[in-house]
């Protein structure tokens, strides 16, 4: 692959629009603010030391405290860089809108996420297919996720992709996000979950447009996410390989956000219950 | 009989916990012995213990912030080594369960007993002295304050020996924090912690901000009030806005934890949304609780060590006021994540950001104030510059999270991490340093070492820079807070520098001890004997260090912006003293044992119901409530100082203060 996890630099180096976008907003204001203090750390530095009492060639003042013209300076400096980073912060803030689709010629590819203890199910509402802790999403082409959690509050997040959001049980979060070069990309949960919340790692494979419909043909493979399966899943667990199923109960994402058991469906079409064997690293036990 | 309370409570399989426990009973022990074997207990008693002397109140919070600064600083170090070592296929030394113990300590001692007990213990000590007053307005409330707050502290750290503390972070979000997620004693050791040590708190801001508006020195009208008593005012108005909000907020989990409602729980209709908006009500303005009073300090030894007022004075409140009221317009960027939609995240970044205004105006405003002054670098003013520097990166990368897109990609990492420990350490550890140095003398007479000063400060300096700057970095590269096992191997140098950078910190901390000691034994050779060592300002050096109980034998009356230079100019100008006032006899509020005995009785009751000991929760209720009503029917409120001692007290400053009024004349 392009990159092997475990050497990207992050947001250092962005994958999709979304993230570029935002290094480049970091930097913008990192710049901005940084050719006011610069200055200012060096004349700190500077007055208090020629102003030190031993130097007999500066001029002591000791009663001078007020300067209507420094007065004038001094609130307008920090006020006019505010200005200009509020207006980067309103016209950023509706760019980048974590809800707001991308402007793309492609439909995005749909993806429902749900944060469990302590792994991650992506479920692929058009495809029909799910994944654990694994998101593959074709290259080049707009995501659009629909959020929640299935126990306490997390966040998701890719960082090589951009913008995190919280998942919220009870709740739906909207997310839109794009990764423009294929490659293996690392992604985690940003908000603390309970013990086994180190273990929320997933993998994003961001793959050629061409490989992903291969891919989500060749999953259907998989056993099926039906009602028992779900119960199986949402049994915590940590640090939890990725795999797939191959089908998904409809209803599934929409019944763990109003917390509410899964309609039974018909027995012909129940595979045998799928057995998660989540396989820590070594020397590690599941928590819990 | 004993609730929840059982033998599996003592942590006997965690070795940590256990050793810990037992070191830190045999140094109680030790203390304890040491003092009787002394025969201290009586002076202890009646000189603080019971005291309603703001001074020794003060006092007595700052040694108990120290104390919680090692706790506080043994949590990190720990969360420091375990970062280190728990990469790749390592776990580290600390389970999960321990590990999100030691971080949820660590943020909740840090600021509610470390910070809060060091600036509250600064506005008790100085406040009322630089008013030129005797006692702030409710002196016996003032003690209770302080139990309340001991009484928080010994809960928090009860939980290392029985059960466990919460761990789910310093702010207890739920779902997590409910008892569906944490159905064990932890939580509620947080709950109960702070709310008894949050009464304390509220009394605080009730007694300081009826003290600065209601009690003032003669001619002490507000524009002539020094800045740290202003910064005073505004923490204190902001404490009793913003405590309220956190006692609700912590008590509605109460409610959801112990009678099973349903205000922040998944099921029932509840919404853990709410819990997030209304804990930051509360946690933003904490923030500026904890640093306006340090802006406050930063103002006064800015001024005294340059030899000069301070730069725009009315600017400065102008701007502490104004930080004192945007700060609660901005919560909402502590989850700028959450999905509130661009409008609503775009208004709170611009509100966060305008803090920054007055806030670089203040910094241009110290600047100036150097700028034509004499600056003796002496420790304090060490911490001042390091501030300075410290600060405005801080300012940037507060400024950064502020911009929501920013946010987006850097939020709960390191990088925030990196930010709030900058602003915190770099503005309030650093002011309360500042603090300590300056007004050590003021307190007991003798001025603390400035080579070991200087020494404890470079190691904060460097320590703080090598500990937190990797921690910028390792944001950047998708590095979130609260891990417990690091999962790339790549981050381990910088972890490993941030914990060299943890250990230098450690010794600053070391060496304080060490100053305190050293300082001590030398204290005949440091004495100050003039009650003005620094070449003062304000009125709490007006009077003798350390001063006598009722703080001046007269008021003294005020002229002009800074009451005790104007006078001091004056009195050198004529080689004289103002005329001996006619002195007379001086009422002071008597001890009082009601404070520890309340806060007993609070701490029986919280242990009670954080372990389901009903009928001892009532007992403790019962008595903390019954001591109330005995001291309400108390006869004797206060105890008179006769004139005789005053005179001669107030004679024997005049003839030092002659002594030092001919040198400073013969100097200039």
């Amino acid at each position: 692959m392009f990159l092997i996890s475990g050497c990207n630099r992050g947001i250092w180096d962005p994958v999709g629009p979304v993230a570029a976008q935002e290094k480049q907003l970091l930097i913008n204001s990192t710049a901005i603010m940084l050719a006011i203090i610069i200055p200012t750390m060096i004349a700190t530095v500077g007055v208090a030391w020629w102003f030190r009492r031993g130097n007999t060639k500066a001029e002591y003042r000791p009663d001078w405290e007020y300067s209507g013209a420094i007065e004038m300076v001094v609130w307008s400096i920090p006020a006019l860089t505010i200005m200009l980073l509020g207006g980067i912060a309103w016209i950023g803030s509706h760019n980048l809108e974590p809800s707001r689709p991308l402007p793309s010629t492609t439909p995005p590819l749909k993806v429902d996420v749900v944060s469990l203890d302590w792994k991650w199910l992506f479920i692929y509402p058009d495809q029909g297919v799910a994944t654990v802790n694994q998101l593959v999403v074709p290259a080049g082409t707009p995501v659009s996720f629909r959020l929640t959690s299935a126990t306490v509050w997390n966040s998701f997040f890719v960082p090589q992709m951009g913008t995190m959001i919280y998942t919220m049980p009870r709740m739906t979060t909207r997310l839109n996000l794009q990764a423009d070069r294929p490659g293996v990309y690392n992604g985690l949960s940003s908000h603390f979950s309970g013990d086994g919340f180190p273990g929320m790692q997933f993998q994003v494979r961001a793959v050629p447009a061409d490989q992903f419909a291969t891919w989500a043909h060749g999953a259907h493979a998989g056993p099926a996410l039906d009602g028992a399966a779900y119960d199986q899943l949402q049994k915590p667990s940590s640090y939890v390989k990725p795999f797939t199923y191959g089908s998904v109960q409809p209803g599934l994402f929409d019944s763990i956000v109003a917390n509410r058991p899964l309609p039974p469906i018909s027995p012909k079409t129940t595979p045998p219950a799928m057995h998660v064997s989540p396989q820590p690293p070594a020397g590690h036990n599941n928590v819990r | 009989m004993f609730g929840r309370l059982t033998w599996d409570s003592i942590p006997f399989n965690q070795p940590i916990p256990l050793i810990t426990s037992l070191i830190v009973f045999v140094v109680i022990a030790a203390v304890l012995v040491w003092i009787t074997r002394n025969h201290w207990w009586p002076y202890l008693w009646n000189e603080y213990i019971t005291s309603t002397d703001h001074k020794r109140i003060g006092i007595m919070y700052i040694v108990l912030a120290l104390v919680m600064l090692v706790r506080g600083f043994a949590d990190a170090i720990m969360m420091r080594a375990q970062q280190s070592i728990a990469i790749g296929q390592s776990q580290g030394y600390l389970p999960p369960e321990h590990y999100n113990q030691i971080f949820s300590a660590h943020g909740t001692i840090m600021i509610f007993f470390v910070a809060m007990p060091f600036v509250i213990g600064f506005m008790n000590f100085v406040v009322p002295l630089q008013l030129g007053v005797r006692d702030v307005a409710f002196p016996t409330m003032n003690n209770v304050s302080f139990w309340l707050t001991a009484s928080g502290v010994l809960l928090t750290n009860m939980s290392l020996f029985l059960g466990e503390f919460a761990r789910t972070g310093w702010l207890a979000f739920p779902p997590l924090s409910e008892k569906a997620f944490s159905p064990g004693v932890g939580v509620d050791y947080y709950l109960v912690a702070l709310q008894i040590s949050g009464v304390g708190t509220l009394l605080t801001g009730v007694n300081f901000v009826t003290t600065i508006l209601k009690t003032r020195a003669p001619g002490m009208s507000y524009l002539r009030m020094p800045v740290f008593c202003w910064t005073a005012l505004a923490s204190n108005l902001l404490i009793i806005a913003a405590f309220p909000v956190l006692t609700v907020t912590l008590a509605l989990l109460m409610l959801d934890r112990y009678l099973g409602f349903h205000f922040f729980t998944n099921d029932g209709g509840g919404n853990s949304m709410l819990y997030m908006n209304l804990i930051w009500v509360w946690g933003h303005p904490e923030v500026y609780i904890l640093v306006l009073p340090a802006f406050g300090i930063y103002s006064e030894v800015v001024a005294t060590f340059s030899g000069k007022p301070l730069f725009g004075y009315r600017s400065m409140v102008f701007a502490t006021l104004g930080i004192c009221i945007i700060s609660f317009c901005v919560w909402l960027h502590h989850f700028f994540t959450m999905g509130a939609g661009a409008d609503v995240n775009a208004i709170f970044g611009i509100a966060s950001m305008i803090i920054g205004v007055p806030t670089g105006v203040k910094i241009y405003n110290w600047l100036f104030t150097m700028y034509g002054g004499r600056v003796r670098f002496n420790v304090p003013m060490y911490w001042t510059i390091g501030f300075m520097l410290t600060f405005m990166i801080g300012g940037l990368t507060g400024v950064l999270l502020a911009i929501p897109p920013v946010d987006f990609i850097v939020h709960n990492s390191l990088f925030l991490i990196a930010h709030f420990h900058q602003v915190i350490i770099g503005g309030v550890v650093f002011a309360i340093m500042a603090g300590y140095t300056y007004w050590f003398p003021k307190a007991f007479g003798f001025t603390l070492d400035e080579r070991l000063g200087k020494a404890i400060f470079w190691c904060w300096f460097i320590g703080f820079h090598l500990a937190f700057m990797p921690l910028y970095v390792l944001g950047f590269w998708g590095a979130t807070r609260r891990m417990q096992h690091i999962p790339d191997a790549t981050w381990a140098p910088w972890l490993d520098v941030a914990f060299v950078g943890a250990v230098i910190i450690g010794a600053g901390i070391a060496l304080t001890v060490v100053q305190l000691i050293y300082s001590i034994r030398t204290r005949d050779q440091r004495r100050d004997v003039t009650g003005d060592p620094w070449d003062g300002r304000t009125l709490e050096w007006l009077t003798l260090s350390p001063p006598p109980h009722y703080n001046f034998a007269v008021l003294p009356d005020v002229h002009g912006e800074e009451a005790y230079w104007t006078r001091k100019q004056t009195a050198i100008k004529q080689d004289q003293l103002i005329k001996e006032p006619d002195y007379q006899p001086i009422e002071m509020p008597v001890n009082t044992p009601t404070g520890v005995i309340v806060a007993f009785f609070a701490s029986v009751c919280g242990f009670a119901v954080i372990w389901y000991i009903w009928w001892l929760a009532i007992l403790g209720l019962i008595g903390a409530f019954a001591i109330f009503v005995w001291y309400a029917w108390r006869d004797e409120h206060e105890h008179i100082i006769p004139v005789e001692e005053v005179r001669a007290n107030a004679r024997e400053r005049r003839r030092i203060r002659m002594e030092h009024l001919h040198k400073l004349s013969q100097s200039t």
